[in-house]
């Protein structure tokens, strides 16, 4: 069985109506374990107390706020290259997933870095490129918006999304490619190497993080089916029009 | 119940409060879209005596 198969909406419907249910109960129970344990069963840090929880916050939502737009740039390429209607809503359909996400990272961001940096915000390369992503979902929404036609729509977004990629990246290694500003880097990989973050915040973490990812998956199947169905009675409404 | 947050209670409590807000909303966003178009797509697909889109 080829993975395009999956492209056919009625394939998709199918599918997705199957697979829902489950990654939903899943969302739920690694959510609520992640939040819970995070909050009320962790320390707080000897440096910046209990500040320390919103980690369990910031970092999944910052995460996925980049992933959601590399996901959003794979269905796009796929849309350019085979004209697979699903994908271009797929793509569509997870954008105000990404911008949801990122707001939250945003949010949380100045909420810790208020306490922690004595500023909510810096033009600092990391919190700047995430700000330019965060405009990049607010463009690509509009743009779905304002053109009629829905495979000219699907063009003209694909081609945003793929200028967009170039600030998705640059939020996740802005640290590493200027080395300065008030953002650290990642320390949730450096598990055994020096200065890692502790083992009493890793796995609550790791937890919240599948939660986060669990989430934008079924909510980008709820609305992949949405946009599914409203392409089908903009079609039929259509027909009926000309009839 | 709430941990003892100390002086950074506010900036705690607040992540959490608009993170849940905001994960609230698109939910809620979603779902109220999703029942909406299902619903007029139904009555579009009775009236043209459509086969349904999905099971």
């Amino acid at each position: 069985m080829s993975v395009w198969e999956y492209a056919n909406p009625k394939r998709f419907m199918q599918v997705s109506r199957r697979v829902l249910p489950l990654v939903v109960g899943l969302t739920v129970v690694s959510l609520v374990t992640g939040l819970v344990w995070g909050f009320f069963f962790t320390p707080d840090d000897f440096r910046q107390g209990s500040t320390v929880k919103i980690i369990f916050l910031h970092v999944p939502t910052a995460m996925m706020a980049i992933n959601a737009w590399v996901m959003m740039l794979v269905a796009s390429l796929i849309w350019l290259i085979r004209r697979h209607h699903v994908s271009a809503l797929a793509a569509k359909a997870a954008a105000p997933v990404g911008l949801t996400f990122t707001l939250i990272a945003l949010l949380t961001g100045a909420f810790w870095g208020q306490p922690m940096w004595g500023t909510w915000w810096a033009w600092d390369p990391r919190l700047t490129a995430f700000l330019i992503l965060a405009l990049f979902y607010l463009g690509y929404i509009a743009l779905w918006q304002a053109v009629e036609d829905p495979d000219t729509a699907a063009d003209l977004t694909a081609v945003l999304c793929m200028v967009g990629s170039v600030f998705a990246v640059l939020s996740r290694y802005a640290v590493k490619f200027w080395n300065q500003g008030l953002h650290q880097d990642s320390t949730i990989l450096k598990v055994g190497e020096k200065d890692p973050i502790d083992v009493a915040y890793y796995v609550p973490l790791v937890v919240c993080i599948v939660g986060f990812v669990l989430l934008f998956v079924a909510l980008v199947l709820m609305r992949t089916r949405t946009e599914i169905r409203a392409r089908r009675l903009s079609a039929l409404l259509a027909r009926e029009r000309l009839a | 119940m709430i941990p003892d947050l100390g002086r950074y209670a506010v900036a705690v409590l607040s992540s959490y409060g608009a993170t849940l807000a905001l994960v609230a909303a698109v939910i809620a966003l979603t779902l109220w879209q999703g029942r909406r178009v299902k619903r007029q797509l139904a009555e579009v697909e009775a009236r043209q005596g459509k086969a349904k889109t999905d099971g």
